[in-house]
């Protein structure tokens, strides 16, 4: 098996829901230069709803085909991610536009809680099954494999980008949210209710994080009330790699992310492992004739590189590969 | 041979670009110990770019500075502050939520030394200086007039005394050359007079000034000498009278009518 | 500075006196406290370790202004580092006036490491870096079991040595005048001293020439600069000094716990941790001691009000104790945040910053 192809392809699965997370941070943090940290218990709601919706379904004897219930399940979980979405900024940014920074982001870890328990009260504390009803047929490619519902993931994700951009670039609404994102004081003296598009901007975030929420879902086959917060972080950090604020930033960091933690956890066992250097000691020597590897950092460590890159980055490039400069500098 | 002292500030080629755009191309200038200097000049010269690199907050991207025969150019703000050049800033930047002899304090950081260990075992010698920084400040906030709001919150002292204050907070570090930058903007003209008086009075103290001012009246009045900035060069520099006479700086800044008589608005 | 009022000491006999009852009070706490059971004697001294933790990352968060959402890491570092050198693991029991400067002074690196490369960035951003760090350091705790079993990985390290002075080891019963002090109690004694040491190092830093200049910084970091303030280095040595505190809580924690894993040292500790600075008070010290102290015994009146409540009015436990806790506490932190932002209470240079703007807006 081409370990290197197959890794690649995971990465790309990963990085394609990344990517539409990373959006929602990204396009958040565009107009109103703020980090919804609160973003990733979103994802978690929408695959929370989607699980519902489409377990109830599946368990009703009905007679629709798979592939439309899992449609209605995500469909489902948009709304009710938006309204999510809504909420959050009206009830919880708005009032604090203009208070100092630590403010907003206080509140969003306060929200973070409270959905993340909502979520444990009304589903479970345990991790649930995301109900697998479509057949994931598995092709081969070169040494590699790819699983249906990896295609799908990328294709969706690839069409979402596709569509944000065009709203963004080609939509009346695109103009009012680029020119509220330049200055919102302008943009409203221009006509634009600065408010409304600050909400649409939340709504769409958390409608791309649902359709994450289902995918992430789907792809791992569970679903947990924490779920959100780890993603969120990676998403996050996407975002940074790409350039927080830029939309093109976030869907390449986004990629980008996936396919460095996926090869990353792919070789990290290989690369660490101390028996090529056995030479230095006998007692590894041995060691390594007895075990074969002893590895220094396995691939339980998946979960660093997610954060590593997101310091490094912001060390060394705080800019992000496409984006403005964060360092704070009078 | 001459029997003058070396200047105190020497600037050599000051060069700053911004992207395309060139701030301050080639600008020299030598302040003399114990001297007022004015840096003047129409919106945008550059004047205040100029102050920002003396003072280490913009690096230069040619030529170099130096005060009292050190080299400063390249020298992070903190490090040019330890040098002895203090500063005001055009938009009032104070401790805002400190009170007035917070702020004093705070300006003596650098002339006072207690670190950590002093602070917690608060030792003698932590606790004379602490004292001696309280005097110090109240003299210093006395000396610029507004010791009477020693123990106000600086964002709620009226827009003259804040300005004030921002000068004793830099009179605390003992600067060998205090900047100003735009002191008396927004002041009315009794304000500005008094400012003036203030300015001298510093001077005579020890201090030499360099004052970046667009009211001419009190810049020519006030000043032993000045300098024009335009579009980022150094268009004259001489005794105020001189200048004035000056036909460039008579086209550049003074030509029209309106700012030859200048008054405030 | 006269930020936390600390004149009224020098005044009033009636504060005086207040501050003696306080005093007493404190001293008799245990005693009344282990009559009702020694879980609340427990709790209590978890309490304070809160306090001590709080207090520590107030210096940071509250006077220098920077925002440290992995604070819990070098609590972790301190415990581990007491865990280490005190337990079967290794097979060392070095005593524990030698590990806990120890641990203070890695965590105190640990805090360097973790701000030099850092500190230069706007506030949020460095928030999220310094969660990605305490993310990182926990998984590290949970995964160095291999391929040499540093940290035991997540069944985490056990049988670690109470203190010890020559032949007075904190553990145990001891009748003294015809009390008998549980090890929770003498626990208390010294937590208390502790506590108090802190407390004082935190009042004297604050109305000190640093403590000035890390509030200088949190309010203009260019002027600080023009007064030739060394931010890098001020800051610095605020996460050094706050890290430093979090050592030494991890290292009395480890003891008096006797058992530590990776799991008492995650994300939801290091938010619980900023929660009780921000609740209390950014920046005022005794602020910062309530909201500890009111975080730290909220949800442990609720677990035995909650649970008794619900089984006698719906027959059975609705909802976990624990999540009505984690429920109030979010609520707590958005309402905070919209209708008390400077905390409960609030330091004085915090309040004038959160205070409706006058003066200079006429110009």
């Amino acid at each position: 098996m081409d370990i290197f192809l197959q890794q690649i392809i995971n990465g790309l699965t990963l990085g394609s829901v990344y990517a539409i997370v990373a959006l929602g941070y990204t396009m958040v943090y565009g107009i109103v230069q703020l980090i919804n940290f609160a973003h990733g218990e979103v994802v978690m709601v929408g695959a929370m709803v989607a699980l519902w919706v489409i377990t109830a379904l599946a368990g009703s004897g009905t007679t629709l085909p798979p592939l439309v219930i899992v449609l209605i399940g995500t469909l489902c979980a948009i709304p009710a991610c938006m309204a999510v979405g809504y909420a959050m900024e009206r009830i919880a940014y708005r009032p604090l536009r203009n208070a100092p920074r630590l403010a907003p982001l206080i509140t969003a870890i306060g929200i973070s809680i409270i959905l993340q328990h909502l979520a444990m009260l009304i589903w479970s504390r345990n991790p649930l099954a995301f109900p697998q009803i479509i057949s994931n047929p598995v092709f081969h490619l070169g040494g590699a494999t790819i699983s249906g519902v990896q295609i799908a993931i990328i294709s969706l994700s690839l069409l979402m980008m596709a569509a944000l951009t065009l709203l963004v670039y080609r939509t009346k609404l695109g103009v009012a949210m680029r020119a509220t994102s330049e200055n919102p004081e302008i943009a409203g003296l221009m006509g634009i209710d600065v408010n409304r598009v600050i909400s649409i901007t939340f709504v769409i975030g958390a409608a791309l994080a649902a359709v994450a929420g289902v995918m992430v879902g789907t792809y791992y086959g569970i679903a947990h009330y924490t779920m959100g917060a780890l993603l969120g972080m990676k998403a996050f950090s996407a975002a940074v790699l790409g350039g927080i604020g830029n939309l093109a930033g976030a869907m390449l960091g986004g990629m980008l992310l996936g396919v460095v933690e996926a090869l990353g956890t792919g070789y990290i066992g290989n690369l660490t492992d101390l028996c090529h250097v056995s030479w230095i000691s006998s007692d590894l020597a041995e060691r390594c004739a007895v075990d074969g590897h002893v590895i220094l950092f396995g691939s339980n460590y998946q979960d660093v590189f997610a954060f590593v890159v997101l310091i490094l980055v912001l060390v060394f490039r705080p800019s992000g590969l496409l984006g403005e400069r964060v360092s704070d500098r009078a | 041979m001459s029997g003058t002292p070396p200047p105190l500030l020497e600037a050599f080629g000051i060069e700053k670009r911004f992207g395309g755009l060139t701030a301050l191309s080639d600008v020299s200038l030598k302040i003399h110990r114990g001297e007022i200097y004015g840096l003047i000049g129409p919106n945008g010269a550059g004047k205040t770019t100029l102050f920002n690199v003396l003072t280490g907050l913009y690096r230069a991207d040619g030529g170099r500075f130096q005060l009292d025969g050190r080299e400063l150019s390249g020298l992070k703000p903190h490090q040019v502050a330890e040098n002895g050049i203090a500063r005001t800033f055009q938009n009032i930047r104070l401790f805002a939520n400190m009170t007035a002899l917070e702020n004093v304090m705070v300006g003596q950081h650098m002339r006072t030394r207690a670190g950590v260990f002093g602070a917690i075992l608060r030792t003698v010698g932590t606790v004379r200086e602490e004292e001696r920084i309280v005097h110090r400040a109240h003299e210093l906030l006395a000396y610029v007039g507004i010791d009477r709001h020693a123990n106000t919150t600086a964002r709620n002292l009226p827009y003259g005394d804040q300005r004030r204050l921002e000068i004793a907070r830099a009179l605390a570090m003992q600067p060998k050359l205090l900047a100003l930058d735009e002191p008396a903007a927004g002041m009315n003209p009794t304000e500005r007079q008094a400012l003036g008086q203030l300015v001298s009075r510093i001077r005579k103290d020890g201090t030499t000034v360099l004052l970046i001012e667009h009211d001419v009246k009190l810049v020519m009045g006030l000043c032993d000498r000045v300098a024009v900035l335009e579009y980022g060069k150094k268009i004259a520099e001489g005794v105020p009278e001189s200048v004035q006479r000056d036909p460039a700086v008579i086209a550049a800044y003074l030509g029209t009518p309106r700012t030859k008589e200048e008054t405030p608005a | 500075m006269s930020d936390t009022d600390t004149s009224f000491l020098k005044s009033r006999p009636a504060v005086w006196a207040g501050v003696a009852l306080m005093a007493a009070a404190l001293v008799v706490l245990p005693f009344a406290l282990a009559t009702v059971g020694t879980a609340w004697v427990r709790v209590t001294n978890l309490a304070i370790l809160f306090v001590l933790l709080s207090l520590g990352l107030n210096i940071v968060v509250g006077f220098a202004g920077l925002l440290d959402l992995g604070y819990i890491a070098f609590y972790g570092v301190g415990a581990y580092a007491y865990a280490l050198l005190a337990s079967p693991h290794f097979g060392l029991h070095l005593p524990f006036w030698i590990i806990l400067p120890i641990g203070a002074m890695l965590a105190c690196v640990f805090g360097i490491l973790l701000g030099a490369p850092t500190l230069k960035l706007r506030g949020d951003y460095l928030a999220i870096v310094t969660l990605g760090f305490g993310e990182i350091v926990r998984i590290f705790l949970n995964n160095l079991s291999q391929p040499v079993n540093i940290t035991n990985g997540p069944q985490g390290i056990s049988l670690i040595d109470p203190f010890r002075l020559g032949s007075f080891s904190f553990r145990d019963n001891q009748t003294f005048l015809g009390l008998t002090a549980s090890g929770p109690i003498k626990y208390y004694y010294l937590l208390l001293v502790v506590l108090i040491a802190v407390v004082i190092v935190n009042i004297r830093l604050q109305d000190s020439r640093i403590g000035r200049a890390w509030v200088a910084i949190r309010e203009d970091e260019v002027a600080a600069q023009a007064m030739g303030i060394n931010t890098r280095n001020v800051k610095l040595l605020a996460f050094a000094m706050g890290a430093s505190f979090g050592g030494i809580a991890g290292g009395i924690f480890a003891a008096i716990q006797g058992f530590i894993s990776p799991e008492s040292f995650v994300l939801v500790q290091s938010i619980m941790i900023l929660s009780m600075v921000v609740l209390g008070g950014m920046g005022n010290i005794f602020g910062v001691i309530l909201g500890a102290v009111l975080l730290s015994f909220v949800p442990e009146i609720l677990r035995y009000t909650v649970q008794p409540v619900q089984t006698t009015l719906f027959g059975r436990v609705l909802i976990d104790p624990e999540v009505i806790r984690m429920l109030l506490f979010g609520l707590a932190l958005v309402l905070m945040m919209r209708y008390r932002p400077a905390g409960l209470w609030p330091s004085k240079t915090r309040r004038r910053e959160f205070a409706p703007r006058n003066g200079r807006e006429g110009r």
